[in-house]
């Protein structure tokens, strides 16, 4: 009598959600945008996305059998990671910096603080930033950055990012900014695609809508209190990496806060972390650094904005 | 004179300053980006810490209980200066790279930890022994960070190039990130060696003191659980 009794903690009620199964949704979310970079830029962008994520799984592997732990290749976690990373890079990227990136992400921001769920920034941004400091050549300048296929042949500036062409001659229009047909990061240059990629994910319920309009509005209304031109709005709004990161890096589950509140202040937070840069850092983009930021800020925005339970007295 | 050979090589390895006892922190991370740089703290840092013990052992009965944490800082103070004063006379081109660093040893908190929890205690000898001692094994945990970070950030060690020619160097080794990250490592790994030759062994202190011990149902813990 005694064994057939199992006594649990709770939760009770059991989901289907899985983690291999939002994992496997944020992948296909994020298949449009990555075909259509490897399309747009080519062989090489194929080859830094796949180093990335076959790296990614390669490492976690290796990490799992060298410490004796469980396997965790099959949550396709590190898939996710090495995509999003893929997409972040430039087209050109040297493959061997790609795969320090992995190393960076999947070992060092995710495995030695615990693993899934323990990592305290979100892995694919901190990989990146750590090559974004490590080897400024391969990812900032403009000779690692690709025009699309399409525009080649037409004489155009290359540049890292349209986010420092604004104004001038070989600026991108907004409908090519808005469908793609700019240079930048393999994944980050369609809005379009990657906003498909965010529709379905809210539709799915595996990411929450608030953190990603919270994000983007508060880019949006920054920029436009700053310059009252609409079109200039809508132009920083659509480039750089602030879709990417917003839709698929910022509603990281580990490393943002919980409860709605907490998710408007950490949007809120991130996008005006990322004007401030634009406007007046001497980088051109703050996306990454604005979530990272924020990232470490999460537990505390959890922590302030705690509902309090009904019926307790409050604290003295 | 067995005592005495503990004494000094106490600091070398188990007691090694900046791995052990995570005394020095500041310097460490601050002045090790390149392993000329290391060696240049360690040596200055020692210099002063046999000359601060031995000043600080001869004067333990003189100077008042109440007032021995100014009197400690002054003397240091003193032979920091005549170091700082040296160094810029024969190595300008370390004075330079170290910077702010050369002056700060006042303040260093490895030296200030020897004089109270040792050289206060102890007679002149065991105390030069402990401050040779503990500044070896602060120069030469300085010098193994500097070639490391030197060596992936720079791809050069001690200037001379290695791998920079063949390998693009990560940048980042050379700037604060690298610098925690590359102290983080070696602290594991002198965790790990200290595990391994059984020298930090966990002490077991019974059920008594545990707090789960009213719901815990075994009698004896294994070692591995108590250290959980």
């Amino acid at each position: 009598m005694k064994d057939s009794l199992v006594v649990s903690s709770s939760p009770h009620i059991r989901h289907r959600d899985t983690t291999s199964g939002i994992m496997l949704d944020v992948i296909i979310a994020l298949i449009p945008a990555t075909v259509y970079g490897i399309i747009i830029f080519g062989i090489s962008a194929a080859a830094v996305v796949c180093t990335c994520v076959l790296s990614a799984i390669v490492f976690e592997f290796l990490w799992n059998i060298i410490l004796k732990k469980p396997q965790s290749v099959g949550d396709f976690s590190a898939i996710v990671t090495g995509l999003l990373l893929g997409l972040n890079l430039p087209p050109k990227t040297p493959l061997f910096v790609a795969a320090i990136g992995s190393f960076a992400a999947i070992i060092v921001v995710k495995q030695m603080f615990g693993g899934l769920g323990y990592n305290f920034v979100n892995p694919a941004i901190g990989a990146r930033i750590v090559l974004l400091v490590s080897f400024p050549t391969a990812m900032a300048s403009a000779g690692s950055y690709l025009e699309p296929i399409s525009k080649l042949g037409v004489d155009t500036v290359s540049s890292a990012t349209p986010l420092m062409l604004y104004g001038k001659e070989a600026a991108p229009s907004l409908k090519s900014l808005f469908f793609g047909m700019n240079s930048g990061a393999i994944g980050e240059t369609s809005a379009f695609l990657l906003l498909l990629g965010g529709i379905y994910l809210v539709l799915r319920k595996v990411i929450n809508p608030i953190i990603p309009v919270s994000f983007i509005g508060t880019v949006a209304v920054m920029t436009y209190l700053f310059s009252f031109n609409i079109n200039e709005t809508l132009y920083f709004v659509l480039s750089g990496g602030l879709f990417l990161g917003a839709i698929f890096m910022a509603t990281d589950y580990v490393t943002s806060p919980t409860t709605n509140l907490g998710k408007l202040v950490f949007g809120i937070g991130c996008g005006l972390i990322t004007f401030v840069i634009r406007k007046w850092g001497n980088l051109p983009e703050g996306v990454s650094y604005s979530i990272i930021l924020m990232n470490i800020l999460a537990p505390q925005i959890d922590k302030l904005t705690r509902r309090k339970p009904f019926g307790l007295p409050k604290e003295g | 004179m067995n005592k005495n050979l503990k004494t000094l090589t106490n600091g070398i390895i188990t007691e090694n300053p900046t791995l052990r006892l995570v005394l020095g922190t500041c310097p460490t991370l601050a002045v090790t980006t390149a392993a000329k740089n290391g060696i240049g703290m360690g040596l200055a840092a020692t210099a002063v810490l046999i000359c601060s013990n031995a000043a600080i052992s001869l004067l333990r009965k003189v100077i008042p209980d109440k007032v021995r944490i100014p009197a400690f800082i002054t003397i240091i103070a003193g032979f920091v200066s005549v170091v700082q004063m040296l160094v810029k006379a024969f190595a300008p081109s370390i004075d330079k790279s170290l910077g702010i660093f050369l002056p700060l040893i006042v303040v260093n908190c490895i030296i200030l930890a020897r004089a109270e929890m040792f050289a206060s205690k102890n007679p002149v000898l065991p105390s030069i022994l402990d401050g040779l001692g503990m500044g070896v094994g602060f120069t030469c945990t300085l010098t193994l960070m500097g070639m490391i970070r030197e060596l992936l950030g720079n791809g050069t060690v001690f200037g001379l190039t290695v791998t920079a020619n063949h390998i693009t160097p990560m940048v980042i080794f050379l700037l604060p990130p690298g610098g925690f990250f590359v102290f983080g490592m070696l602290v594991a790994a002198s965790n790990a060696l200290a595990k391994r030759n059984g020298k930090k062994a966990v002490e077991h202190l019974g059920c008594e003191t545990c707090p789960m011990a009213s719901v815990c149902q075994k009698t004896n813990c294994t070692e591995s659980e108590v250290k959980a």
